[in-house]
């Protein structure tokens, strides 16, 4: 009896599962599989696929001695992960601003619904629209800000188009985009979940605001923080396609292209499906490789409840 | 303890009270403001891609409220680009992903909560192990699959071209892409409709559901269907509603996937319309925002409909960290 009513439970359980299994090993597990053999492999999709061993990832992350200087294979590799880790610059910044928001949001105060929907506005409309929006706004000669700036007397740049200034314009409107968004929203709710006796305790010890927020708001937000910083890290790493394919294409020469902007353009524009596929790993592997930094190092840093 | 008491005291001082209440009137006053003044900065971009895509073409200089007003821009635009066919596509594929993946994510979570099978947290920890790997990875493959489906099946079954590769039309006139494979709605939907993300959320909010319910269910002979769909999803209404608002945002912004997918315009979603348009008039900035205007709006009514949900989704959806 208790054998039937357990496999019962277990044909139900794969029955559940089934719907999802299929799409999950379809389109998740086994195509991580078949990018990591596709890593090992030249592949234009016109002709066979020819295994060339380790070739891909020698190309994409070695280096060779040419006259006493070690020369990168892949120099404009090594160039987009840089302008990667110099868009997660704008981490911090944007998650400043949040907790800022967040503060200064947590207010009781009529209307305040609407304000936070404002806020959030351009989480909602976020994408082509709001890149196509800033792409206006950036531009040299018709765009919003040297507008606003030539009312100043100042002869404003092309934002988008000057090697320069593209990588901080892009992380600017990326600032603008987030601080109101789920990280502020992730921090509201930590904020409304701190006891408001230690507040109130703390009035009675004479704090000032700032005391307040460095003594207690900042530490209990600890936990989010965390969390908030983990998910940004990662989603910074494969970021920057849709932004810099609308707004830039990638240039000024390369000035704004990803490594998920660079995998795009091999497989998909010239067809280099394993290195894409190497490309592509060599991100998985790092992004892997630094969340678990981040949980071994991070994790003492933060003190739970 | 006795120097908390002592200024205790002090708060029952009137002086000190009348202070603290100007302290307090001041604060609010800033914080006020502040929230005033950053909020302005926020609807300024918009406020202007609203005025520009009223404006005249090439007006340079800064109007706060078009003058003349040029209703026109709005037809051009949705005539210069079939946006018409771009909506109908988002929305049939954004509706298919999000009730395909809210309803494979919601089975699968009821097995992984409720369920008691061998290999079951083998599988779950699998599912959790997948939700760090960067989309790049799978698409590749996944494109290359779908790609090649339709050739796989001419390989599979002896006469070749059936149905598989012939071109798809409705009413004889509407091209509706291919049947399967590359450039066809299959590919557009197909992977979207599962999730491991949306499973551990949905599976997370499922263990917190008292048993009792279903024990009840359960003598009276309920089927586990019957629990899940009686007991459960009616249950998980917030988390559904959720992750349905989180999955219809997601792929309704989806821009990758649908851009290396699709190769005829008829089969384009919106935001890779709005890219093609934009490379057609790149400097006429008055249709361009207007395309923009065209494509926000639907997320905003959304939004206005779902805003509870999502305020509450974001911090369910924390609950992991």
């Amino acid at each position: 009896m208790a054998q039937t009513i357990r496999t019962k439970e277990t044909i139900a359980g794969y029955g559940f599962l089934l719907p999802n299994l299929i799409g999950f090993l379809a389109f998740t597990s086994i195509p991580v599989l078949a990018s990591l053999v596709l890593g090992f492999m030249r592949w234009d999709l016109t002709s066979p696929p020819v295994y060339i061993g380790l070739e891909n990832f020698v190309n994409l992350l070695g280096f060779t001695k040419e006259n006493g200087h070690w020369i990168p294979n892949d120099g404009r590799f090594w160039y987009y992960v840089y302008n990667t880790m110099f868009f997660m610059l704008g981490i911090p910044i944007s998650m400043a601003a949040s907790l800022f928001l967040a503060v200064v949001l947590n207010n009781k105060m009529k209307g305040i619904s609407v304000v936070r929907t404002v806020y959030f506005m351009p989480t909602l409309a976020s994408g082509i629209a709001i890149y196509v929006l800033w792409r206006w706004i950036f531009n040299e000669e018709f765009g919003l800000l040297n507008i606003l700036l030539g009312h100043f007397g100042i002869d404003g740049p092309g934002w988008l188009t000057n090697r320069a200034l593209a990588k901080p314009s892009l992380i600017f409107m990326g600032i603008w985009m987030n601080m109101g968004g789920y990280n502020m929203i992730l921090y509201l709710a930590g904020i409304q979940g701190i006891p408001q006796e230690l507040y109130e305790a703390s009035a009675i010890d004479g704090a000032s605001s700032w005391q307040k927020f460095q003594h207690i708001t900042w530490p209990m937000l600890g936990p989010t923080t965390f969390f908030i910083f983990i998910m940004s890290v990662i989603a910074g790493f494969q970021g920057g396609f849709d932004a810099a394919f609308v707004m830039t294409g990638g240039g000024p020469a390369g000035a704004t292209t990803t490594v998920s902007y660079y995998i795009y353009q091999n497989a998909y524009e010239w067809f280099h499906m394993g290195y894409a596929a190497s490309i592509a790993w060599v991100l998985f592997l790092s992004v892997f490789i630094v969340t678990l930094m981040n949980w071994k190092y991070g994790g003492k840093v933060v003190h739970y409840q | 303890m006795s120097t908390i008491n002592r200024r205790n005291l002090l708060l029952l001082d009137d002086e000190f009270e009348r202070n603290s209440k100007i302290n307090t009137y001041l604060k609010n006053f800033i914080q006020v403001s502040v929230i005033f003044i950053l909020g302005i900065t926020m609807l300024i971009p918009f406020y202007w891609m609203i005025v520009t895509s009223l404006s005249a073409p090439g007006s340079l200089d800064l109007q706060l409220i078009p003058d003349p007003v040029m209703w026109e821009n709005y037809p051009k635009a949705w005539m210069a680009v079939n946006f018409g066919r771009g909506y109908i596509n988002s929305m049939l594929v954004t509706m298919c992903v999000t009730f395909g993946q809210v309803f494979t994510s919601s089975m699968a979570a009821y097995a992984f909560a409720r369920l008691d099978f061998p290999g079951r947290d083998k599988v779950f920890l699998a599912y959790l192990a997948t939700m760090m790997i960067p989309k790049d990875v799978t698409m590749i493959p996944n494109f290359i699959l779908l790609k090649y489906i339709p050739e796989g099946l001419n390989i599979l079954f002896s006469p070749e071209n059936l149905f598989w590769t012939q071109d798809l039309f409705l009413f004889g006139k509407y091209y509706m892409g291919k049947p399967i494979g590359y450039d066809s709605y299959f590919a557009l939907i197909m992977p979207g409709l599962f999730s491991a993300y949306g499973t551990f959320m949905l599976r997370q909010f499922f263990m917190t559901i008292p048993t009792d319910l279903e024990d009840a269910a359960k003598i009276d002979g309920c089927s586990y269907f019957g629990i899940y769909w009686r007991v459960i999803l009616p249950l998980s209404k917030p988390a559904l509603a959720t992750l349905t608002t989180f999955t219809f945002m997601g792929s309704w912004k989806e821009f990758m996937w649908p851009l290396v997918i699709t190769s005829s315009l008829d089969m384009k979603t919106l935001p890779i319309l709005l890219q093609y348009f934009q490379g057609l008039y790149f400097t006429e900035w008055n249709l361009l925002m207007a395309g923009s205007v065209i494509m926000v709006i639907p997320a905003l009514i959304m939004f206005l409909f779902a805003q509870r949900f999502f305020v509450e989704g974001i911090q369910l959806g924390a609950v992991k960290g």
